[in-house]
């Protein structure tokens, strides 16, 4: 591993080294010898050979070039968008004068369509990268440069799909563009910039944040920019669960691009400015014949509240922006690092006494769990992840004494807090995360079942339930459970019960552990006789409490729900030094 | 004099916020050899004990019970809210068991908890519950309780429910049926009053049958008039004609409105009172013919005939006047045979001529700032007389020792029309009794829900102090020091009021808000100064979350670059405008320069706080932070007023000149289903307005109840769901206008 990455610093450092399939195998030495051979006879060193200006003139004149990226008029274009530049994207990510940029003078090699002009290079190459603080902490950056007006999306999109309605596409391409503008297109060298943070933040073990605004693949250069896009893929893949990786979509992206940020830990969203799908609305329409606009298709409303592909949104760059650094301060900056623990000002023996009447006493009647999560959690501060998706399940970071933990709750207001397909995915994929990077995870439990239904078993709840009772089983971390209300059937078991190794397991007063409600049981177990009304009362005073579970150490102890904030404080000071693992294996096999 | 020096002391005692302060003052007393005070004010001291439910500061009424004069065992208090709590203090006080009767809805509340028996009435309407004389009446058997109080409003004058209970042989704490009856309708009251020799506005009570019959009355009696259901309660339905055209039309409308709401179509047209004084006067009597007047309560400052502060005394009334209105309020008790506490109102004018208003014959919301100048406690005064007992007092024992004034705190916006009701949960609630001299009466806590089925009153903040200044710095404190959170509140609007110079000066009038904010209320309007303070507070306080952003704890792998600054250059947006702030930093002093000024702001700087005291400029100034977000957005309680400002660094400000400006897109006007289900209820029907956060159906699935609610304040235009009926997700229920 360290040998490949000294590899690829190395070569990133040569200009114009071809990304290669190649460039990922162990040969790496090879490698570079042709890499130098090539740039030897690459069209810009001959320009510069002829060139009147000395060395220092020149690298002043590039870093000038590359500082205003695609020109004092695109970034005008840009503000107008209501967009920033990537460079002005850093700048207010990172901690001031903090962020260390590299490969500034990268250039595109592609040499068809006239793109060897020197009216078409920009040093830095659509993208800007490096290293930087947020709150003092090392991150790893790149930004990338503008974007593509949605037609050569389309075009190079349809290209990667291979689908025959080039000829359609191309036309209007030629008419509506400015050549010149491909930056935030997906280049060799782009990529190669990309790939090599990447690798040096695995190296130091830190965080990579990409701030995505990308025009897909540069059809100029075919498959070299097909290749890079595979780079950074395999990057994103083997740097998933060893350092946290975030993708802030800060404009279109699409086709390829899209993938990259699938693949990292948390896709944020700007609203209105920024798209992610794999086929724009053109060539749906000419495919599937739909209508439909660019935001209906891929906008942030979609994408936060129907695929659940993106995380959250924010209402424009500078929240975004500003959010990622209150988000990033959560994080770890690797799954070498515990869970940091910040200054913390709210005691950690708080008695939270709202708690104590918000379950109410008719067990058929919602409450909102944000208000218990709001309640135990620190100043109330709770950062909230999918909050418009699957709202059956609430997920979300918050830090208890200072230190970061992964809240999982059930909603009861939303569908009674059911676990369905989309609350399973959506809880699992965020215990995977917390488990990954060493979060501890407090789970809230008020869960009446899974839902049933031809919709959801069509749509595999059998399997999609499985995720998260996978999850949570395989969960290292500290797990500490609280059952507020209904711990019902096989969904007690999955969230964070004591069998799946909960380390401390409480219920409140409100507490009933069964294996349905009443109602339903005594239907069953007293199929056909009369007194229905009699038994189910038997059964409620049997089973609608905390004691069944209790006396079985299922939990382990009935705490008052004041006293909540203060139990699970003191337990993560012990649990800081749990040690678990599970049996060794290549990887698991989780039911995806 | 000895009973009213004792009771200067037992009030003293009572105010004092710690016990151990109280002992001492009870060894101070041994040392002068004071046996009997001494005595009483320890059983103050034992019976004050805080209790197990809400640790409430001990209240501005003294009166110790004495343990030999039994009254009931058992008592039972017909009411909810702060009422009841107050009165469950006051039996528990004086050894007597308390049942609580609540609705469905109020099963956890405060008053339930507090009492030592809890029966549920019914549903939460109030007509099912609180008004359902049949459950209360059941709920007085079952329990035994010997005795009912029935607090203020609900069935409080309701001379049915005391005749029922009279019927049973369960005493009514509060007058006897007659007196209600008497007192109970405007125009009977007005001629009984006027037999008793007390003042009375001049005009006509009665059957007016026609529009010009109404104009001939109003020119005898001289415009400008005022015309009103003779029914009617308060101010409701109150027109004002100032010519016969204006007399023609409030005759109109108020005859219809007397007809359809009350069912009964007498008027009362009478003299209008300009720049009028509403000031009341407490009584209190007894069974055996004796009546006392408790002196005055300055309740003038009032939103469309409600009350928002009193005070006791009036800064208007002079000693003969007060004593000319207690004499008449005590001649009109004893004309009606009065007994237990009640209140005549008068209406005061400019010249202090009163005239006699309505006498209400219960216990009144603002009977605490009585009890903090005089030293009586009503509730226990009303058990006793219920139970027969005379008054231990005489005229010349009431004393008026200090000021108090009383702010009502309601959940509520008082930027519209002074303040339309607001419902939630009170996610925080701290009341501000660490201050001396505080005393709230409330019947919620943190948790609480404040729902559409009550009066949205939060608490009575009552604040006392020798002279009317110090009573009044200490209310600016309590409400500085008052945190509410979860529901919007009038805190903005009462501090304003008790801050404004009119109100300090004492030149108020019922008229007193529309005259001051004829724009409406709009909140703390920022000078320069106080903009520079704001300003001051926000910035710094953003640099402290900033800073403490970077203080990690615990062993490090990548060791931290924190950016060691001392100086920061922000942008602070605050209403619509931007203001270049530069501030710097030493120890725990923050130097900011705003707005061509300069402005040093210390102070702890707790983040998790919801206080945020703050020595600005060497002054003390009680903030709150109402939220902090990471995009800079900071609301700031500041002198009660909250403001949103954004604290943006320099970089961030000239980018965040970019962003457009974004519309919020409104999805509020439709209710979809959000979940497959089925429709239990329809609470509205085409054509209703309802407020935000009102119920508007409920929809069951998975054996769940889910409300769902309007999300802002509308009329409601169509309705697409009935009852029993099965929804699918997404499906259209309400459309609103």
């Amino acid at each position: 591993m360290a040998a490949l990455s000294v590899a690829r610093m190395s070569c990133g450092l040569l200009n114009g080294f071809r990304t290669s399939f190649r460039s990922l195998t162990p040969l790496k030495h090879g490698a570079v010898a042709t890499a130098i051979l090539h740039t030897s006879l690459h069209p810009d060193c001959r320009r510069y050979s002829v060139s009147h200006l000395s060395v220092k003139e020149r690298i002043d004149k590039k870093r000038a070039a590359a500082l205003v990226g695609g020109g004092q008029q695109r970034i005008d274009a840009q503000h107008k968008r209501g967009k920033l530049t990537a460079r002005e994207r850093v700048e207010l990510l990172l901690d001031p004068e903090s962020f260390v940029e590299t490969d500034m003078f990268v250039e595109h090699r592609c040499s068809d369509f006239g793109m060897e002009q020197d009216r078409n290079k920009f040093p830095g190459d659509s993208v800007v990268t490096g290293h930087g603080r947020i709150n003092g902490r090392l991150v790893y950056v790149f930004s990338q440069v503008q974007c593509l007006t949605i037609l050569q999306l389309c075009y190079s999109v349809a290209k990667i799909y291979k689908l025959r309605i080039t000829c359609v596409i191309f036309p209007s391409f030629c008419f509506s563009q400015d050549f010149t503008v491909f930056g935030g297109s997906l280049s060799g060298a782009h990529a190669q910039k990309i790939c090599k943070i990447m690798d040096q933040a695995m190296t130091v073990g830190a965080p990579v944040i990409g701030l995505n605004d990308s025009g897909g693949a540069r059809i100029q250069e075919g498959v070299e920019s097909l290749a890079g896009y595979a780079d950074i893929f395999l990057r994103n893949v083997l740097a998933s669960g060893v350092v946290p990786q975030i993708s802030l979509i800060m404009g279109p992206c699409a086709g390829g691009a899209v993938y990259s940020p699938a693949l990292t830990d948390f896709t944020f969203m700007v609203k209105d400015t920024s798209y992610l799908f794999i086929t724009g609305p053109d060539v749906v329409k000419s495919v599937t014949n739909e209508d439909v606009t660019q935001e209906e298709l891929g906008g942030a409303k979609t994408h936060t509240t129907v695929s659940g592909v993106a995380h959250r949104a924010f209402e424009d760059d500078v929240e975004a922006l500003l959010n990622m650094r209150e988000f990033f301060n959560f994080l770890p900056l690797s799954n070498q690092d515990p869970a940091p623990i910040r200054e913390c000002h709210d005691s950690s023996n708080r008695l939270v006494h709202s708690l104590d009447t918000i379950v109410p006493f008719e067990t058929t009647k919602a409450y909102d769990m944000l208000d218990i999560i709001q309640a135990i959690v620190d100043e109330s501060d709770f950062f909230e992840i999918m909050p418009n998706y699957a709202k059956n399940i609430v997920v979300g970071f918050a830090r208890m004494n200072g230190r970061t933990v992964g809240i999982v709750g059930n909603q009861p207001k939303v569908a009674s807090g059911c676990l369905d397909i989309n609350s399973s995915v959506k809880g699992a994929r965020f215990v995977r995360f917390c488990d990954a990077f060493n979060i501890p995870i407090i789970t809230f439990v008020d869960v009446p079942g899974f839902l049933p239904g031809t919709a959801q078993e069509y749509g595999g709840i059998i399997r999609h339930g499985a995720k998260l009772l996978y999850a949570f089983a395989e969960a290292t971390v500290p797990k500490i459970t609280i059952i507020t209300r209904k711990a019902y059937g096989g969904a007690y078991d999955v969230m964070s019960s004591k069998h799946l190794r909960g380390d401390m397991n409480y219920a409140w007063p409100t507490a009933e552990v069964a294996v349905m409600g009443a109602k339903g049981a005594v239907q069953i177990i007293f199929r056909g006789k009369e007194n229905q009304a009699e038994a189910e009362a038997e059964y409620v005073e049997k089973f609608a409490n905390p004691f069944p579970a209790a006396v079985r150490g299922f939990v382990d102890d009935i705490i008052e729900p004041a006293t909540t904030r203060k139990k699970i404080c003191r337990d993560l000071e012990v649990l800081a030094s749990k040690k678990q693992s599970n049996p060794w294996k290549k990887h698991a096999n989780i039911p995806l | 004099m000895q009973s009213a020096s004792s009771m200067d002391t037992q009030r003293a005692v009572c105010s004092l916020s710690s016990k151990a302060a109280a002992v001492s003052i009870v060894l101070s007393m041994l040392m002068t050899g004071d046996a009997s005070t001494v005595l009483k004010v320890l059983e103050s001291i034992l019976h004050s004990s805080p209790d197990a439910v809400q640790d409430n500061a001990p209240a501005h009424y003294s009166t110790v019970s004495s343990p030999s004069e039994k009254t009931f065992d058992k008592i039972l208090i017909a009411n909810r809210g702060e009422i009841a709590c107050r009165v469950i203090k006051t039996c528990r006080k004086m050894g007597i068991q308390t049942v609580a009767v609540h609705s469905d809805v109020d099963s956890s509340a405060v008053h339930v908890k507090m009492a030592d028996e809890a029966v549920c009435v019914g549903p939460a309407p109030t007509n099912k519950s609180y008004l359902n004389m049949d459950a209360i009446m059941e709920a007085v058997r079952a329990t035994g309780a010997q005795a009912v109080h029935p607090g203020y409003g609900f069935l409080s004058e309701n001379k049915e429910f005391a005749k029922r209970l009279a019927a049973e042989n369960v005493a009514f704490i509060g007058p006897d049926t007659h007196a209600i009856m008497a007192m109970g309708d405007k125009i009977e009251s007005k001629l009984i009053a006027k037999a008793a020799q007390v003042n009375t506005i001049p005009g006509f009570d009665g059957v007016v049958k026609t529009a010009e019959e109404a104009v001939t009355i109003s020119q005898e009696i001289g415009y400008p008039v005022m015309i009103k259901a003779s029914a009617g309660g308060g101010g409701k339905g109150m027109r004002i004609a100032w010519n016969d055209d204006e007399t023609r039309e409030g005759f109109r409308f108020s005859s219809q409105e007397a007809a359809s709401s009350f069912g009964d179509d007498r008027l009362l047209i009478e003299k209008f009172i300009d720049n009028p004084r509403h000031i009341e006067i407490q009584v209190l009597a007894d069974k055996h013919g004796n009546a006392l007047w408790l002196n005055e309560r300055e309740c003038s400052i009032q939103r469309r005939n409600q009350k928002v502060v009193e005070e006791a005394p009036s800064t208007f009334l002079d000693p003969e006047t007060r004593r000319a209105m207690g004499e008449q309020a005590v001649q009109l008790a004893r004309a009606v045979q009065y007994s237990s506490a009640g209140t005549v109102e008068f209406l005061v004018d400019s010249k202090k001529n009163f005239y006699f208003l309505e006498m209400n014959t219960r216990l009144q919301v603002e009977h605490p700032i009585t009890e903090c100048i005089t030293g009586l406690d009503l509730v226990e005064q009303m058990i006793r007389v219920a139970k027969g007992y005379t008054l231990k007092y005489k005229q010349e024992d009431i004393p008026i020792n200090g000021w108090a004034i009383e702010s009502r705190v309601y959940a509520e916006d008082p930027y519209k029309s002074f303040g339309l009701p607001s419902i939630g949960r009170l996610s925080q609630y701290q009341e501000p009794l660490n201050l001396s001299n505080v005393r709230v009466d409330s019947g919620i806590q943190e948790g609480s829900d404040i729902s559409i089925y009550y009066d949205p009153m939060i608490s009575k903040l009552v604040t006392y102090g020798a002279t009317r200044a110090e009573a009044l710095a200490k209310m600016e404190d309590a409400l500085d020091n008052y945190v509410i959170r979860g529901v919007t509140h009038n805190i903005p609007l009462l501090r304003e009021i008790i801050t404004h110079p009119r109100f300090i000066s004492g030149d108020i009038t019922t008229n007193f808000l529309p005259e001051v904010y004829p724009e409406g209320f709009k909140g703390l309007q920022l000078g320069a100064d106080t903009r520079r303070e704001l300003l001051a507070s926000a910035a710094a306080l953003h640099i402290t979350a900033q800073l403490r952003s970077q203080r990690l704890l615990g062993n490090l792998r990548v060791s931290n670059a924190p950016v060691e600054l001392s100086r920061w250059e922000l942008v602070v947006e605050l209403e619509e405008g931007s203001h270049s702030v530069v501030v710097t930093k030493s120890g725990n002093v923050y130097t900011v320069e705003a707005d061509g000024g300069q402005v040093e702001v210390s102070g702890e700087w707790n983040l998790a706080s919801p206080l945020l005291p703050l020595s600005i400029n060497g002054t003390q100034r009680m903030l709150q932070c109402l939220s902090r977000d990471a995009s800079g957005k900071i609301v700031l309680q500041y002198l009660g007023t909250s403001f949103k400002v954004r604290v943006l660094s320099k970089l961030a400000a000239e980018l965040n000149s970019y962003m457009p400006e974004k519309v919020p897109e409104d999805t509020s006007s439709i209710l979809r289903s959000p979940m497959p289900g089925t429709v239990v209820a329809v609470s509205v029907k085409p054509g209703d307005e309802v407020a935000e956060g009102q119920e508007i159906c409920v929809i069951e699935a998975m054996k769940m109840q889910n409300s769902l609610t309007a999300a802002r304040q509308a009329k409601v235009k169509s309705v697409h769901c009935k009852a029993g009926e099965t929804v699918g997700e997404g499906d259209l229920l309400v459309e609103l206008e």
